[in-house]
């Protein structure tokens, strides 16, 4: 099946549209976070007080690329295991957030949050983190410049692969995948 | 008696730093390619294309295959006629992956204290095993290892009573449990027998061999061909989107153990499993 083309911001309709198996290309804007930027971000949540950028619709990944070489725009950038970032996707999706991308085994409670928030999580190919980086135009800080390759970096990607895990609907490729070529 | 100054340890630790995470081994990629053909889950497939285009890329263009370059693992045996010259063994070969990942453009991925948690900034310390053996050469083996998969590896103290099904049924249930997480298909490395930690060790050490390298005692051997299949048939597959490559290797390394005991590991890899050798 051809992959779809997705491109932020994206919206409940564009939401509902994806199934858990899908492949995907995305386009344009993706935001970088992983631990202690979304500590951060759920801190703020919590006093009440804005984002240092607004994330409305918009899609995060889970990545700490390694130090790019001179002349390249960042390092390897594959996804991080997502299971760390459970205790905070519900929060994000809450307040806007519409896709995460990263690799691993959600959460029930993460996993419902997709549902009730309308929002979908991505997979990226774990440990292909060379070809990744080629599908990345642009690498810029926005936030949190102190936490060096944890900052919020805004990219622009190109074509990027990535693959639906768990869609609004309660699907989950995980289990589904496993379910159909498991063997007695 | 061999004089070996230790700068040499340092620049062969250095070099091989960036050689294991720019260069998959021919073992991997043959796994790969036979991943390839044989997967039934189309998405399986895909992910295979990928790992090979981003094996293909990081060579050519020397850049990590994985932004994890992970915690250098060193293996050394060390012949026991070499006096070392020079300076401090250990401190060589942690200045050898000070050097390596920082000319390498490879991430620090160590922090100092498991509470704390402050970056060392070098990716050092490294962790060092030495095996003193016959002779005037060192063999050194680095191992990159990275952490989403040694999270999901476990050491078990299993009865005697439970025999080779006791161990069949952990390493199955510890790949089982993973699941997803540690980027599959993965390589199995087995630790059975000795102590508690002479068993974690024989599992990081089964690692090295290459995929597909069976144990030369034919009864393991089976037994790896045995939970290899079993591994296979939980259908977790490729990234863990479903298929019939959850594996490509398993790796059982055997050791004497007490009456009372029957100790097992499993330490998982990835599939970037990496080392590079050098023989000085």
């Amino acid at each position: 099946m051809e992959p779809k083309k997705i491109s932020a911001p994206l919206t409940d309709e564009m939401i509902m549209d994806l199934k858990a198996g899908d492949n995907l290309l995305i386009s344009g804007v993706i935001y970088t976070g992983r631990d202690a930027a979304h500590k951060k971000l759920v801190e703020l949540l919590e006093k009440g007080e804005e984002w240092p950028v607004d994330l409305t619709g918009q899609i995060i990944y889970y990545v700490g690329p390694t130090p790019a070489k001179p002349g390249e725009v960042i390092g390897s950038a594959g996804p991080t295991t997502s299971g760390r970032m459970d205790s905070y996707t519900p929060a994000v999706l809450k307040n806007g957030v519409k896709a995460v991308i990263g690799k691993g085994a959600r959460d029930e409670a993460t996993r419902n949050a997709f549902q009730e928030y309308k929002g979908v999580y991505l997979g990226a190919t774990g440990g292909a983190g060379a070809l990744l980086a080629k599908r990345i135009k642009e690498a810029e800080v926005v936030a949190y410049e102190e936490l060096g390759p944890e900052a919020i970096r805004k990219l622009v990607v190109e074509d990027f692969p990535v693959t639906v895990i768990n869609d609004a609907h309660g699907n989950d490729l995980y289990q589904e995948g496993r379910k159909q070529y498991a063997k007695a | 008696m061999r004089e070996v100054d230790v700068k040499l340890i340092e620049d062969a630790v250095a070099e091989m730093s960036k050689e294991a995470n720019y260069y998959l081994g021919d073992d991997v990629i043959q796994a790969f390619e036979k991943g390839l053909k044989e997967e039934e889950s189309p998405v399986g497939k895909e992910m295979f294309n990928q790992l090979l285009e981003n094996a293909r890329i990081s060579r050519d263009e020397e850049v990590p295959m994985c932004q994890d370059t992970g915690f250098a693992v060193l293996f050394v045996e060390l012949g026991q006629d070499v006096r070392l010259v020079g300076g401090d063994f250990n401190e060589a070969i942690n200045e050898g992956v000070r050097r390596g990942y920082t000319d390498g453009y490879l991430r620090k991925s160590i922090v100092s204290d498991p509470v704390e948690r402050v970056n060392t900034k070098d990716n050092t310390p490294a962790i060092i095993h030495v095996d003193m053996v016959p002779g005037d050469k060192i063999k050194l083996t680095l191992a990159p290892k990275g952490g989403g998969s040694e999270n999901m590896s476990a050491v078990g103290m299993l009865k005697p009573a439970q025999g080779a099904k006791g161990l069949v049924d952990f390493v199955v249930d510890t790949a089982s449990k993973a699941g997803p997480n540690p980027c599959p298909p993965i390589v199995v490395g087995v630790g059975f027998g000795g102590t508690f930690e002479k068993v974690a060790y024989l599992a990081k050490k089964a690692l090295l061999r290459p995929i597909g390298d069976p144990n030369p005692d034919p009864f393991y051997a089976d037994l790896e061909k045995e939970m290899l299949e079993k591994i296979n048939n939980l259908g977790i597959g490729p990234q863990g989107y479903g298929g019939r490559f959850t594996a490509l290797g398993v790796q059982i390394e055997v050791f004497p153990c007490h009456i009372a005991s029957m100790p097992a590991a499993v330490n998982i890899n990835c599939h970037a499993s990496r080392h590079k050798e050098r023989v000085i």
